[in-house]
């Protein structure tokens, strides 16, 4: 490693480096509260180095710094995606202040393992190179799969267990996956991979040789289709998101989400533009499967979590409609696409956070997530049915929250790329999605509270529910700053695919 | 960027107060008052709106405000667009602000008799005036769709909790049709903002160019997404089955604004959008057929079935969607244009759609009015069943009164305000539509027939026992009949009052060669 690397790393070794710090203290410290509030306040430092980062990557002529052996990209899209984790962990951090309580014993392991899979994901981001990627995913899941099982109740436990077969199950894909490529192309980086595509496809001389690419193309698209919880790899996810204590939930739904799509806007823009025609049709299917059965199901929910649980599958399919949204719209042959998901995913990431948070908040007074528990909880903690409420309608996509724009955005770039089937399907969705979410709005407001009490939350929780409401808010009332990073961001998506000149055959 | 401020303090006064109410005051008589009080401005204000507008100037849209609201190079799409905070009104969109105060006051006084969680009810109340004002005021299509989605929540809290019957049935049904024309015209809205020759959301633009070619969506289906939206609003048969059942369970004030100001926002959007901006529109003469066809069946559907019903508030609701019937009569013959007519000077879809807009304004008020004398006569007699109800004429004279000329301009009465409409629409249709024109007059008949029917059963004939004690309206509860009262009669007697305006607003419509000023 030269110094070069260690600096394009070192928000990534910052956070590991904080990880580490708050479990060594963990033992030291008496004060357990001030472990929380380091974690939170030490994502400073990383976001910091990102952000010094991302001022050095726009001097460069083409936005991009590369390190350790080509395996490390550091371009805008990696940056917005470290911005977006360190936010979404943050707040995770803060919010869990009330709720550690019941993790009393490991908590110093608790802030620890989440900063560790928060590292993963900001790698997962930021690299080309499908090993690394398959490491990177690897930190991800493993940490997050230990906190699943954190609270050590039998609901808890089978959440992890459940957890960690399923996220075997799908590595096993993904690697599949990345044996045929690697076994047909020669290579497992993107640009050599997208360069040997082309060629293949173009020459033919390898017969069947694409064909096999495109299985491998469809084995790492299943593999990521876990990670994204899409349809049909979406039997994991409400039972995990049940059981999981719900900050890990929350973070499970929101980080973990945005780092899958981050990972397959890379792969599928850096290596596989030439069979986009081919992986269209498949995103588009499982984008309409996604959010036809995660809504359809919700509706039959009777637990909050469950319900946000089908509710984030359906929402992993209008993000696939803006994957699935190819089509060139700008006259330097860009696409608005990954722009639109981008947008929805940080709209998306305000408006769950708040979601969870209050419920979270919520099922820890009245001690159960059962949304006839929520009766009247209006009376008893109006601050927090409201941002409960505001979020929810948010997550329908009514204006003027930011999942409107976020929603706006995905269907006129799927409009453009014709995909007008599509459209049509995500918005018959969103009518179905308003009976359930207000369904428990309307559980909230309208039915006679069962007990008394107020919800008594602490101060670092409000901060972190206030924060997101804020955001649902701000990137509806005022989309221009957001819109503008997300452009800048997808804009060096495609920079990786240089021209298709010199091609070489293997060998 | 311009900004002149009465609309946009005309739009957010409401909302001022309800902020104003959910924050600082405590519940009791007081949160009435106040609630009154912002509305009797609102009211003022929108006068003054109307007042203020110009009808002979050159420029179509007047009192603007306008600034940039985001998107500086932003792009969805290929379009780079600008979404701006633009109100304006024209000819059409004056009056309609003005209905909108009358009945959010006429509402807020039939409100004082509530006594359940009053703070909310007139917050949602004032939020639901926000939300109606905001969408005749907005000239921008992002901004329409807000205050056309924040329009919902209001809605359906005021009904589900203090409505009767199967009040959160209703309020859902209302709700997911609803959104269900919300989506449709999201679509529609993006299709349009995506067209690069248009790449706009702003409504006055759009107006003036008119959409006539699409990059993305036929132009066909995008006028189509667009018919969906309005018409589940307006309601068109066939859907307008939530309308009866939001009528039924809503609380009274909530039915005057229902059918007095939201249905209208259905029919306002099809002029404002399906007429006024596809000039070119392919099939304009079958679409236009279409749209006949379905106004007919909903005028007779809506008055046959109106003569069965034995619940007051169902039975003037299926009379709402015989009338609205005639708003979508007009409408057809506005979207064929002169498609329909066989020389330039019979064209005379200029009065059709005045005739439209008239009967909007006026259903407007003579519905609000027979909503609000139901509400009075159901806290009197606990009653909504017409057989149960007879002979109440002889306790309740003001309010029998007011049924009566209610009834009577319900039905067409020449000299009352409802008859005005009427003939403008029939007269504007029976040129393109002669069939259809005569079988939607014959609608007119049956609705003599189930109006007089009513009222001979509710307000004449022996009374029953258990009336005999009833008490007739006080002076605050006849306050606001006396003012819906006075509207209908005022312009039944001089029409031109509005006629001006809505000429004047239709002559700005694309399609309409024949710079009808109607009414003369």
């Amino acid at each position: 490693m030269t110094p070069e690397d260690v600096r394009l790393l070192s928000p990534e070794i910052a956070l590991v480096g904080l990880a580490l710090l708050v479990i060594l203290l963990d033992l030291v410290v008496k004060q357990k509260g001030l472990l929380g509030l380091l974690a939170a306040i030490g994502l400073l430092v990383p976001l910091g180095l990102s952000i010094w980062l991302w001022m050095d990557v726009a001097d460069q002529p083409d936005h991009r710094l590369v390190g350790i052996f080509g395996t490390l990209v550091v371009d805008r899209f990696a940056l917005f995606f470290k911005f977006l984790v360190l936010g979404v962990a943050a707040l995770v951090v803060l919010a869990s202040s009330d709720y550690a309580r019941h993790v009393r014993e490991h908590r110093g392991e608790y802030y620890g393992l989440l900063l560790f899979s928060a590292t993963g994901m900001m790698l997962l981001a930021a690299t080309e190179e499908l090993i690394a990627i398959y490491v990177a995913l690897e930190l991800t899941t493993l940490p997050l799969i230990a906190l699943a099982a954190f609270l050590k109740t039998s609901r808890s436990s089978e959440s992890g267990l459940k957890f960690l077969v399923l996220s075997a199950v799908s590595s096993a894909l993904l690697l599949y996956g990345i044996a045929l490529v690697y076994g047909f192309t020669g290579s497992t980086f993107l640009s050599d991979i997208a360069r040997q595509a082309a060629f293949l496809t173009e020459a033919g001389e390898i017969f069947g040789g694409s064909s096999a690419l495109l299985l491998g193309v469809v084995l790492i698209i299943a593999g990521f289709g876990f990670k994204i919880s899409a349809a049909p790899f979406h039997m994991w996810v409400p039972d995990v998101y049940e059981g999981a204590p719900t900050p890990v939930t929350a973070y499970l739904s929101v980080a973990s989400k945005a780092a899958g799509f981050a990972v397959l806007l890379r792969v599928l823009y850096g290596g596989f533009e030439v069979f986009q025609l081919d992986w269209q049709i498949l995103l588009a299917v499982m984008a309409a499967a996604s959010m036809t059965i995660g809504n359809l199901v919700a509706i039959a929910q009777t637990s909050v979590k469950r319900l946000l649980a089908y509710s984030t599958i359906a929402h992993a399919g209008y993000l696939l409609v803006g994957l699935a949204a190819i089509a060139p719209t700008t006259a330097d042959g860009d696409t608005s696409g990954p722009s639109s998901v981008l947008y929805y995913l940080g709209a998306y990431a305000a408006t769950n956070l708040a979601a969870f948070f209050a419920v979270m908040a919520i099922a820890n007074k009245v001690g159960s997530d059962q949304i006839s528990d929520f009766a009247g909880i209006s009376r008893r903690a109006p601050l927090l049915a409201f941002a409960l409420a505001l979020s929810l309608v948010a997550l329908i996509g009514v204006p003027p929250t930011g999942i409107f724009i976020a929603k706006l955005y995905i269907f006129g770039s799927a409009l453009e790329s014709g995909l007008l089937w599509l459209v049509v399907v995500g918005v018959a969705n969103t009518v179905v999605s308003a009976y359930y979410y207000l369904r428990v709005v309307r559980t909230m407001y309208l039915e006679p509270p069962t007990s008394e009490g107020a919800v008594p939350t602490s101060a670092s929780f409000k901060l972190a529910l206030g924060v997101s409401a804020l955001g649902v808010l701000v990137f509806g009332f005022l989309p221009g700053p957001l819109l503008r990073l997300v452009e800048l961001s997808a804009g060096t998506l495609g920079a990786t695919v240089v021209e298709y000149v010199g091609l070489l055959p293997i060998g | 960027m311009e900004f002149n401020g009465l609309l946009t303090a005309t739009v957010f006064l409401p909302l001022a107060g309800a902020i104003v109410i959910a924050a600082l005051l405590r519940s009791g008589g007081k949160v009435h008052l106040f609630a009154t009080l912002v509305l009797l401005a609102d009211l003022v204000l929108s006068g003054l709106v109307l007042s203020l507008y110009d009808r002979g100037g050159a420029e179509r849209f007047q009192i603007i405000d306008r600034f940039n609201w985001f998107g500086e190079g932003a792009i969805i799409g290929s379009a780079s667009f600008t979404a701006s905070y633009h109100l304006a009104v024209d000819g059409l969109s004056a009056p309609l602000v003005l209905l909108t105060g009358l009945l959010g006051l006429a509402a807020v006084l039939a409100s004082w008799s509530i006594q359940t969680r009053v703070k909310e009810y007139f917050v949602w109340l004032l939020v639901l005036q926000t939300a109606v004002m905001g969408v005749f005021a907005a000239q921008d299509f992002l901004l329409f769709f807000l205050f056309w989605e924040l329009e919902l929540v209001p809605m359906y809290m005021l009904i589900s909790i203090w409505g009767t019957g199967r009040k959160e049935y209703s309020a859902m049904k209302f709700l997911v049709f609803t959104i269900l024309g919300g989506a449709f015209m999201l679509v529609g809205i993006i299709a349009v903002a995506l067209t690069s020759n248009l790449a706009t959301f702003d409504m006055t633009q759009l107006s003036l160019m008119g959409i006539s070619s699409s990059s993305v969506v036929p132009v066909g289906l995008i006028f189509w997404f667009f018919v969906a939206a309005f018409a589940i609003k307006l309601p068109v048969w066939p859907v307008h089955t939530w309308l009866p059942d939001a009528h039924t369970d809503a609380p009274t004030a909530v039915s005057i604004m229902l059918a007095g100001v939201l249905l209208k926002m259905g029919g306002y959007g099809l002029i404002r959008v399906c007429v006024g901006m596809f000039p070119e529109l392919e099939h304009a003469q079958t679409y236009a057929w279409v749209l006949a066809v379905l106004a007919v069946v909903g005028v007779l559907y809506g008055a046959i079935v109106t003569l069965r019903q034995t619940d007051l508030k169902r039975l003037i609701a299926y009379s709402s969607v015989s009338h609205m019937g005639l708003v979508l009569l007009g409408v057809a013959v506005g979207v064929g244009g002169g498609t329909l007519f066989g020389s330039d000077s019979e064209n005379v879809a200029g009065l059709a759609l005045a005739g439209a807009s008239m009967q909007m304004f006026t259903h407007g008020t003579i519905t609000g009015l027979l909503f609000l004398l139901v509400g009075l006569v159901y806290e009197k007699a606990h009653t909504r069943y017409i057989p149960d109800l007879g002979g109440l004429a002889g306790r309740m004279p003001l309010i029998a009164c007011g049924f009566l000329i209610a009834g009577l301009a319900s039905l067409g009465l020449p000299g009352l305000s409802g008859f005005v409409a009427e003939v403008m629409v029939f007269l504007g249709s029976f040129k393109a539509f002669a069939w259809p024109t005569a079988l939607a007059a014959f609608g007119i008949v049956i609705a003599a027939g189930y109006i007089l029917w009513m009222l001979e059963r509710v307000l004449f004939g022996p009374r029953k026992e258990r009336f005999d004690l009833i008490t007739d309206a006080s002076i605050l509860e006849a306050a606001p009949a006396v003012m819906l009262t006075a509207s209908i009669v005022v312009i039944g007697v001089y029409p031109s009052l509005l006629t001006d305006y809505f000429g004047a607003g239709i002559a700005h419509l694309s399609q309409v060669s024949d710079l009808v000023s109607a009414g003369k």
